[in-house]
């Protein structure tokens, strides 16, 4: 779909996403480890993700493109898995254990302070954009449990009135 | 980080095959010091002594038993695995996709001592003609990706993957591959799917993966904890395997065992197979102050509820097994008596009915149904029958209607709730009989 200066078209959102050079090498680069491009997918969807905070609709042609793979199937794979943002996110996202172990060391506690301290709820994103809140499946910290993940960061176990200070490090 | 709450001095090379090298303070052991502790061993004799079928054969001596839950005999895995003329070199798949409910033991050994797992999946790889291997790693992993794929640069640095692995003229390589989220990704079918780079819906079998997996090519998905074994059955042999389980089970071999809920000690040990939820809960300390036990689940969210009168049973596959439940992961989470069963059941159905990938009727629809039911009981506005619809949806759920097994697993700890803890399901009943919850096409949840 490139766009030509004859065109009377109004051009579309789509044709603009361009993808970085660091990243087309990232991606490159994934691409090699598997005996099929497709299989690239998924870390094409995180690289970009990475630099931009979210996948936008755009970028979703550009991957296939760069893969040589259908939009549909780039598509089927971002709308899939829950760790592939497909609108924008605060600066950082806050992954709260929802799991059983975590439940069992008073999880639902936690979660309400969140709710209150941030003033969101799952799937929000603070007004300031600093932080988006999202449940997430047991993080594999149980002993630490109840466990949480801000960015990179494994947290836990987190106590209700320790959650302003814990969020300090993140501006 | 996890952390393996046994003094060095306890982990011995004899006795501790998995965590012997691990250091007290959780620092990852790479390359050097891996090479000093017997590291790279195993696959120095199975280039020296052992061809494909011997070294399968020693390992379904061994009885090393699948520790991704389902406790399926690796060996025999292997030697279903299609492989000879005219048929071409698959995979070896690594599933560290580790996302089942209070399970925390792969992490420990993906951050702590990559280099066992490369060891185990270069001996599967050599035993399977195998050329590539993956490690399918959940994306939340962030520490244990960065440790394992170190780990990769340095064992092909050294010769121990790559081209001609280690002089032997063999070829094989492994790539570390990270996941997006999505329980589903952890059935190896939709692992599979997931790593072609497509949705994660499992694949009905047959054809299994070691037929026709990734890419159409033969392929073993094993556990990162049970690759992790095979070093030191191929080096010390099936007996010595065997004879670490101390006659406590028929299972051979140690299994990283752990306790998470209001413990005093929540933590991991690596003890041998069979070993009682007992020694697990004396090594945990016991329960918080002011608590006492109630009821327990053995391995993780798909495995059934037991009561304080099985912690005394063998942690092992059949044992358990008979006693109604499933060992799973063996990494037990335990309820204390002020803790609600219902709200617990209605958590886990939660999470299942958000994680099923929706392909089967009974799973897709099933699972959100029960959770309004159970949302009901726990609010107190349950109806008359709706305990017996739970356990009929339980039995619709289970063993041999859905594509793949998390139905059935949802439905263990449901069914096996309604069964120890019925009257506490009927204190939820205010209600006659309705059509209120009766809806078959429910909305889905979260
Ligand atoms: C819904 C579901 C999730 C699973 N998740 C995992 C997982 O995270 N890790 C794992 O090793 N096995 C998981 N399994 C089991 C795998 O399908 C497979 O049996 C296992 O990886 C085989 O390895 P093993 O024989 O070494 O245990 C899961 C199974 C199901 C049905
Ligand atoms: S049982 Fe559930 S998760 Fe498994 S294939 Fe069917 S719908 Fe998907």
């Amino acid at each position: 779909m490139t766009q030509t200066s004859t065109s009377t078209a109004t051009p579309i959102a789509t044709d603009a996403f361009v993808l970085h050079d660091e990243d087309r090498a990232a991606i490159a680069h994934e691409r090699d480890h598997y005996p099929h491009p497709q299989a690239a997918s998924i870390e094409a969807l995180k690289i970009v993700q990475r630099r931009h905070g979210w996948v936008p609709d755009a970028a979703i042609d550009a991957i296939a493109r760069e893969l040589g793979v259908s939009p549909a199937s780039v598509e089927g794979v971002a709308t899939f898995y829950s760790l592939i943002f497909r609108q924008p996110v605060g600066r950082h996202v806050i992954l709260l254990c929802d799991s059983s172990s975590c439940f069992l060391t008073d999880y639902e506690a936690l979660r309400d302070a969140f709710f209150e301290h941030l003033g969101i709820g799952f799937g929000q994103t603070t007004p300031d954009g600093r932080f988006t809140l999202l449940p997430v499946c047991c993080l594999g910290a149980c002993d630490r449990g109840p466990a949480l993940m801000i960015g990179d960061d494994t947290h836990g176990p987190v106590a209700p009135e320790e959650i302003p200070t814990l969020l300090e490090a993140y501006a | 980080m996890s952390r393996i709450l046994q003094d060095r001095d306890e982990r011995r090379p004899e006795t501790h095959p998995l965590t012997f090298r691990l250091n007290d303070d959780g620092t990852p052991v790479m390359l050097e010091a891996y090479r000093e502790q017997q590291g790279y061993a195993s696959v120095e004799r199975a280039f020296r002594d052992l061809t494909s079928k011997t070294l399968i054969e020693e390992l379904k001596t061994a009885n090393l038993r699948g520790r991704g839950g389902g406790g399926f005999s690796a060996g025999l895995k292997w030697s279903l695995t299609m492989q000879g003329e005219g048929i071409p070199r698959g995979y070896i798949v690594c599933n560290a996709d580790e996302m089942e409910p209070g399970t925390f033991k792969d992490r420990l050994l993906l951050e702590q001592q990559p280099h066992l797992l490369i060891e185990g999946m270069i001996l599967a790889g050599f035993a399977n003609n195998a050329y590539q291997g993956y490690i399918f790693m959940r994306g939340e992993y962030v520490d244990a990706a960065r440790t394992v794929q170190r780990a990769l640069d340095e064992a092909r640095a050294a010769g121990w993957l790559g081209r001609d692995v280690a002089g032997s003229g063999w070829d094989f390589d492994i790539a570390l591959h990270t996941g997006a989220g999505r329980y589903i990704c952890g059935e190896e079918t939709a692992l599979i799917n997931s790593l072609e780079g497509k949705r994660a819906n499992p694949r009905a079998k047959p054809p299994f993966p070691g037929q026709s997996g990734a890419w159409g090519k033969p392929t073993v998905v094993n556990n990162v904890e049970t690759l992790c074994n095979v070093p030191s059955i191929v080096l010390h042999g099936a007996d010595w395997y065997q004879g670490l389980s101390q006659g406590k089970s028929g299972d051979g071999g140690t299994k990283l065992y752990g306790v998470s809920g209001k413990v005093k000690r929540p933590g991991l040990w690596e003890l041998p197979m069979g070993t009682p939820a007992t020694e697990l809960m004396e090594r945990a300390g016991g329960m918080r102050e002011g608590h006492t036990l109630k009821t327990w689940l053995p391995g993780g969210g798909s495995t059934g509820f037991l009561l304080p009168e099985h912690l005394e049973l063998a942690l092992d596959f059949d044992t358990i097994g008979n006693a109604g439940s499933r060992l799973g992961t063996g990494l037990i989470a335990v309820v204390a008596d002020d803790q609600s069963v219902v709200s617990l059941t209605r958590n886990l159905e939660e999470f299942f009915a958000r994680e099923s990938c929706g392909w089967c009727t009974p799973c897709r629809d099933g699972l959100p149904w029960s959770v309004k039911l159970l949302q009901a009981l726990e609010a107190g506005e349950g109806e008359r029958g709706d305990i017996d619809l739970l356990e009929s949806l339980a039995v619709d759920l289970g063993p041999g209607r859905t594509f793949c097994a998390h139905a059935p697993g949802a439905a263990m700890p449901l069914a096996s709730a309604i069964h120890y803890f019925r009257e506490e399901f009927e204190r939820g009943v205010t209600r006659g009989q309705g059509v209120a919850h009766a809806d078959p096409i429910p909305v889905g949840s979260v």
